[in-house]
């Protein structure tokens, strides 16, 4: 008889994985045990189907599972075993297993949730071994019940029976609960429905914190939602019942349709349809594309349950919806999302009408998760609620590193072995609060994957809280210059080791020599990099004014024009057109940028799309949604050492005849210049490949465009997928050079 | 101005515009020093070089500014100022009548303080070694039994109180500088605040700090007593007194006023239950009119300048290392 002893790492354990090895075992007649331990789940299993057994347990691995590695050795057959047993968790060891990412409800709970003869009917907290909460309401490890969000709620008979048997579902479900046991709603769904129907705008405890809730179709609540939120035109996300009444409001691919149905149920960024159902005007001005986001919590369908009028069963799932609610993050000020049930009515009583809470506490704090198709693959556009705490794996094991990241739209990444982890979205360190879920985020994860770092990796930048924060440490710290660590992050979740070339298209880091840079031809080799050339430099008035201002970087294209003089006659209307002039002539606090982000605004100035942004980005993104094929002005820019000058095509942009022409004209004509001035480096130097990142990235337009270009010109151009393109994205680069640094 | 060798030119030009435009009785003993008597007690003594381009601007130029200044350092220890030295580096060429100018205006600003310079020294540097005109003024005072302001005395709890507007002398020096054309003149607001002290510690001698928000402005002068006490901050945007034509041209310009030098304003911070009759003192006084209390001292271990925005949010009110760089992605 043969006996295997079976090695499994990964992400198994906390996802039912032990009841499926005993299921596996039983239906091969496999007698032996199974137990977890620091390095994920061992198993000994002979018989004469233990080669069948090993096969399924990766074939038919939980959905929430992920199997890094299957390592079997023969070990001695004992006699006279008889049957498969789970053993108790041996938690000596190093911590190497982590914790799941947060789930969406799975089918087989929906079916309870909606069944009225199951004991779970409408209650809007289960979950079992392969759907619901994780991470964030993980306190610390091994991941056991008493170390989460629900160390407060002992279980009833009924639930410590499920949770004690080993063919149930909800085996060692440390989250599982029920009516009798488990956490309760403030206030019920029904009474929920009726306060949005009414106009009203709820605050709702969700997963990774509260969200501001509203009718997405009534103009007067979401107007309100925008000024009580002080959100200057940031688009709204969407959340709807089903794909069906998502694809009413959104042209979706087969793919995206799977990416807005996966069990991370993030935002997804698709193309608005021009036939949708009417919502009101302020859920995304003028963008071409919505957020929209399905139901993950059992309370998030037992809303739209009580909108289709609370029929028995799932049939109703399938069917389209017209109930389109907007959900925002409940993040007053720029602070970090709330979470808590008295921060909620002290920071949220001014903004919601109602507050809907309940006792399950939210030990983490995770924004939803925004995801975009880009250029023929999904990319991440924000990593957060059911992403994170996903590795992203390295080419090759690393020393422990904790990068802190940048600025704005933050996120930290610490490395543990092959495996980079980079957090959920933080948020701009620009406020106490953030800083402290900044510093609060670097204990966590440190702690959660045990990892005591060696080296600290942060932005080049002097001023930036994560800089000071990662000086206070005492621990070697390594500067890492902004675009380095853009290219760098593509290249560490490509797993590529050799030099490469990259296009950093981006707002603003700071060069070697203290000078603003965001349009960079960079070599990055190694630890180090070379720069082969930049974007021509614009005069940046005002410094970062100027980055919400997009009409004073028009000024400064018509002043690269030598057209100064048009500059007060054509944005009198925007500010003070003169006085910005004259910063620019005389460079008062006009630093010269290489940014592409710049290069955007400036093509926004002039063709007037939102001179005067409400938030940084604004600009490009209504820029974007304008094209829809982009056109290529032939002879409008020019290479020379190594610099790429797009100042003709400004000039060109003058005259468009509007602004849909001078979108059209702007990214066509990016896109072809920036091949046509990689192209003869890459060639020079025969590579075929180079990496693109930058917050202009997030631009599918472009990204499509250089993808497609760089494709028909022989070079696969590989862009950011897994980290945000934007400064979310930093902190993977920072630690990957670091690494390299060691 | 060829005065360089230390000459009979020199000794001219020292006789005759100094020496006259200073004139007191230590000076004129025309002595290298003075020597005088001192009343018994605390003494201080503080020493300051200016460097200012333009050399004149509007609302002052760079000698009454050496008086003001130093006079501001004796004054922001409680004390009252007695005697000053001036200090000048004159570069070659350096029209005579341009420090004509300089002189009579210092020798009136120390009028105006009722302070004397008691000696003085003059260097002159080859053309293109300097910038017109540096000075060096050192200056001592007495502080007044029982008052011991200080950095670092700064509690939880406290009041934090600022004498007038914020930002006008840098960017008064600015707008003038680069001649941004705007249509209202800002003014300077260099000027000796001992008086407003004196007035402040006789009706509130526990002052537990005294400051004046001179280069890095009110935020970085914060930060630094923040750190010296060991304590955070908490402001308000909308009590900040700031004049319409600073706020427009630091909008103009990007720049924030907090960071703006000043030159004739001072931070007050003392106990809660002391600030009201300590503003009642400072807006009775000229220099004090737009006097406001503009936010509170906090336990925190991160020593944060915080501020609550006009839009209700909180930012922090950052230490920079240099130059405001830009932060945005
Ligand atoms: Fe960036
Ligand atoms: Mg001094
Ligand atoms: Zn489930
Ligand atoms: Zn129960």
């Amino acid at each position: 008889m043969r006996r295997l002893q079976i090695r499994v790492r990964g992400l198994v354990q906390g996802v039912g994985f032990r009841p499926h090895v005993h299921a596996q075992a039983l239906r091969f007649g496999v007698t032996g045990w199974v137990r977890n331990d620091s390095q994920g789940v061992l198993i000994e299993g002979q018989g004469d189907g233990v080669a069948a057994f090993v096969e399924a347990l990766t074939a038919q691995a939980p959905p929430l599972a992920r199997i890094d590695a299957v390592e079997s050795v023969e070990c001695p057959a004992l006699a006279g075993e008889t049957s498969f047993a789970i053993h108790a968790s041996d938690a000596s060891g190093v911590v190497a297993t982590g914790v799941a990412a947060d789930a969406a409800v799975c089918p087989a709970c929906l079916a309870e949730l909606f069944d009225p003869s199951d004991r779970r009917h409408r209650y809007a907290f289960l979950n079992c071994a392969h759907c619901g909460p994780r991470f964030t309401i993980t306190r610390r490890l091994p991941y056991d019940r008493p170390q989460t969000a629900m160390a407060g709620f002992p279980l009833c008979p009924a639930c410590a029976a499920e949770y004690d048997d080993p063919t149930d579902r909800r085996f060692h479900a440390q989250p599982t609960a029920c009516p009798d046991c488990g956490p309760r709603l403030s206030c019920p769904p029904e009474v929920i429905l009726d306060h949005l129907r009414a106009g009203r705008i709820v605050a709702l405890k969700g997963l990774g914190g509260f969200h501001l809730v509203c009718d997405a179709t009534r103009a007067d609540t979401v107007e309100r939602l925008r000024r009580v939120k002080q959100r200057n035109g940031k688009p709204f996300a969407l959340m709807v019942a089903n794909a069906a009444s998502a694809a009413r409001f959104v042209a979706l691919s087969a793919e995206e349709r799977a990416l807005l149905t996966g069990h991370a149920r993030p935002i997804l960024l698709a193309r608005r349809r021009a036939d949708g159902p009417v919502l009101a005007p302020g859920v995304a001005p003028d963008l071409a594309w919505l957020g929209v986001m399905l139901p993950y919590t059992p309370l998030h369908h037992l809303l739209f349950h009580e909108a289709a009028g609370r029929p028995a069963g799932t049939g109703w799932m399938e069917e389209p919806q017209d109930l389109a609610l907007v959900m925002t993050s409940a993040n007053p000020g720029g602070e970090p999302l709330v979470i808590d049930n008295d921060e909620a009515r002290a920071r949220l009583g001014g903004i919601a009408d109602v507050i809907v809470d309940h006792d399950r506490p939210i030990i983490v704090r995770a924004d939803d998760s925004v995801t975009r198709w880009l250029a023929g693959a999904p990319a991440v556009l924000r990593r957060g609620r059911g992403r994170v705490p996903e590795p992203i794996r390295l080419a090759h094991p690393v020393p422990p590193i904790l990068a802190v990241g940048g600025h704005l739209k933050t996120a930290i990444c610490v490395t543990r072995g092959d495996e980079a982890f980079l957090s959920q979205h933080i948020g701009d360190l620009d406020n106490a609060a953030t800083i402290g879920f900044f510093e609060e985020t670097v204990g966590h994860l440190l702690h959660l994957l045990g990892v005591a770092p060696v080296a600290v990796a942060h932005d080049a930048h002097p001023d930036f809280p994560s800089t000071r924060f990662a000086e206070r440490l005492g621990l070697p710290i390594v500067a890492v210059q902004h675009h380095h660590a853009h290219l760098a992050a593509v290249l560490a979740e490509h797993r590529v080791t050799e030099p490469t070339l990259g296009l950093a298209l981006d707002g603003f880091g700071l060069g070697p020599g203290g000078e603003s840079w965001g349009g960079e031809l960079l070599r990055v080799e190694g630890a180090g990099f070379t720069r082969l050339g930049r974007l021509a430099r614009l005069a940046q008035p005002g410094g970062d004014v100027a980055a919400r201002q997009p009409w004073r970087m028009a000024a400064a294209a018509l002043a690269r024009m030598g057209r100064a003089e048009e500059i007060p006659a054509r944005f009198a209307a925007h500010g003070p057109a003169e006085g910005v002039r004259r910063m620019i002539e005389r460079g008062i606090n006009a630093p010269l940028t290489s940014s592409c982000g710049r290069w955007f605004d400036a093509a926004c100035g002039i063709l007037g799309v939102r001179p005067l942004a409400g938030f940084e980005g604004e600009a490009p993104m209504v820029l974007e949604s304008l094209v829809h094929r982009p056109r290529v002005a032939e002879g409008t820019w020019s290479v020379r050492d190594g610099v790429l000058d797009l100042t003709p095509l400004l000039e060109r942009l003058l005259t468009a005849t509007d602004a849909t022409e001078g979108a059209e004209l702007f990214h066509g004509t990016l896109i072809a210049a920036l091949i046509a001035w990689a192209l003869p480096e890459l060639r020079t130097r025969g590579e075929r490949r180079i990496a693109l990142s930058g917050g202009c990235l997030m631009n599918a337009v472009l990204a499509a465009g250089l993808v497609d270009g760089f494709a028909a010109a022989g070079v696969a151009a590989l862009l950011p997928r897994q980290a945000p393109a934007n400064d979310g994205g930093l902190a993977l680069g920072q630690a990957w050079v670091a690494a390299r640094t060691l | 101005m060829t005065h360089g060798s230390g000459g009979k030119a020199m000794a001219q030009l020292v006789r005759e515009l100094f020496a006259a435009a200073f004139a007191n009785p230590l000076l004129d003993q025309g002595n290298d020093q003075a020597a005088f008597d001192v009343p018994g007690g605390r003494m201080v003594m503080t020493t300051d070089g200016f460097v200012v381009s333009p050399l004149f601007f509007p609302g002052g130029d760079i000698g009454s500014l050496a008086v003001h200044g130093t006079v501001n350092d004796i004054a922001m220890a409680g004390a009252v100022p007695l005697h000053l030295t001036a200090a000048f580096i004159l570069e070659e060429g350096f029209p005579l009548a341009d420090l004509k100018r300089l002189v009579d205006s210092m020798a009136a600003a120390a009028r105006d303080a009722g302070v004397a310079i008691v000696s003085g020294d003059t260097k002159v540097v080859e053309r293109g070694k300097g910038d017109g005109v540096f000075i060096t003024t050192t200056g001592i005072g007495m502080v007044p039994p029982g008052i011991a302001p200080s950095g670092d005395r700064a509690r939880p709890g406290d009041a934090i109180l600022v004498s007038g507007t914020m930002g006008d002398h840098g960017v008064a020096i600015m707008s003038t500088r680069d001649n941004l054309g705007f249509d209202t003149a800002i003014l300077s607001d260099s000027a000796a605040l001992h008086g407003l002290v004196a007035a402040m510690v006789a009706e509130v001698p526990d002052l537990h700090v005294l400051r004046d928000p001179t280069r890095g402005g009110l935020a970085t002068t914060l930060n630094e007593i923040a750190h010296q006490s060991g304590v955070g901050m908490r402001l308000s945007e909308a009590a900040i007194p700031l004049r319409a034509e600073v706020a427009a041209a630091c909008e103009l310009l990007g720049l924030d006023p907090l960071y703006a030098a000043n030159e004739g304003k001072l931070i007050a911070i003392c106990a809660d239950a002391d600030a009201d009759r300590l503003l009642t003192v400072m807006r009775a006084h000229p220099l004090g009119r737009d006097a406001a209390r503009i936010g509170a001292v906090v336990e925190d271990s991160h020593r944060f300048v915080q501020m609550e925005t006009r839009f209700g949010g909180r930012r922090i009110v950052d230490w920079l290392t240099g130059e405001q760089l830009p932060r945005i992605c």
